[in-house]
């Protein structure tokens, strides 16, 4: 399989990348995709939830990245600006794909009741890698995508991703206690979410 | 915490902490106050439990990595390709 033949030690470090990537060099472009590409692509992934259109948004992503390079200002991390760019697409890609019909800029507004922990089974599993079937990835997957897009952008940032809080908020464009507030939301529904197969999935193993 | 507990203010109350609480952010006193609200409430005890479960089982899956093919498309699509190999 082809790949890309790039150094990516000539840079010295993310300040010497970013300059040559202001200057518009075709070098430090690549860089960029061979470092940041595949989170990326991670993100564009569990946004849109379908391969071809997370490779679309990803191509978008970069082609606006490369184009606006002269006006990242630093004030965040190039991977932080990079997520930024990358869910503003994808969600663009939601928006006309007419999956909703209400605000994705905004957090749904629920009903405090759609809150409330329904599901109270225990679960046996312990997580851990060895814990995820492929059964039980799907069923992650699937209640991911079923995150509204507001919710879902701030799941996938934080706790697929692993960014801080901080960058996450950043990446958004929206202050800390706004993107808790969203990860919370979006945690007690995919927990629900979760209950409903690894309760049933603990009862077995009881049984 | 069936839905007819939950209109137990307690429960209630401390549920919009419980992300910060299996984060680590929550200051100490209030989560005492958790910890000794779980010693008697079973139902806040579990939904602590899976939501920290929930929250492990995401960390833990294996990062996406970009596909070989799809570098390769968008490295054409930046026109980029001369940064590949020819392998």
């Amino acid at each position: 399989m082809p790949g890309l033949t790039i150094d990516l030690n000539i840079y010295a470090d993310e300040e010497a990348l970013i300059e040559a990537l202001q200057r518009g060099d075709k070098y430090a472009c690549a860089c960029m995709i061979k470092h940041h590409g595949s989170q990326v692509y991670a993100v564009a992934l569990r946004i849109v939830g379908d391969p071809d259109e997370a490779e679309e948004v990803v191509q978008e992503a970069f082609i606006s990245a490369c184009g606006k390079m002269g006006s990242f200002e630093g004030r965040s991390k190039l991977s932080t600006w990079l997520y930024r760019i990358t869910t503003n697409a994808a969600l663009m890609r939601l928006r006309k794909r007419r999956e909703d019909t209400v605000s994705l800029d905004e957090p749904q507004v629920m009903d405090e009741g759609d809150l409330l922990p329904r599901q109270l089974g225990d679960w046996s599993v312990e997580p851990g890698q060895q814990a995820l079937s492929s059964e039980l990835r799907q069923v992650m997957e699937r209640a991911v995508q079923e995150l509204p897009p507001s919710l879902r952008v701030a799941f996938v940032l934080r706790d697929v991703q692993g960014l801080s809080t901080q960058e996450a908020a950043e990446a958004l464009d929206i202050t800390e206690t706004a993107l808790k507030v969203r990860l919370h939301r979006a945690r007690l529904q995919l927990r629900e979410r979760l209950a409903g197969y690894l309760v049933e999935q603990s009862e077995e193993v009881a049984a | 915490m069936t839905e007819r507990n939950h209109k137990h203010g307690e429960c209630r109350e401390l549920l919009k902490d419980l992300s910060d609480y299996v984060d680590g952010d929550l200051d100490e006193t209030l989560c005492i106050e958790i910890e000794h609200h779980m010693a008697e409430c079973d139902n806040c005890r579990v939904v602590v439990d899976t939501l920290r479960k929930t929250v492990l089982l995401y960390h833990a899956l294996p990062p996406e990595s970009m596909p070989g093919e799809v570098e390769t498309r968008l490295l054409k699509c930046l026109e980029l390709s001369e940064y590949l190999s020819v392998q």
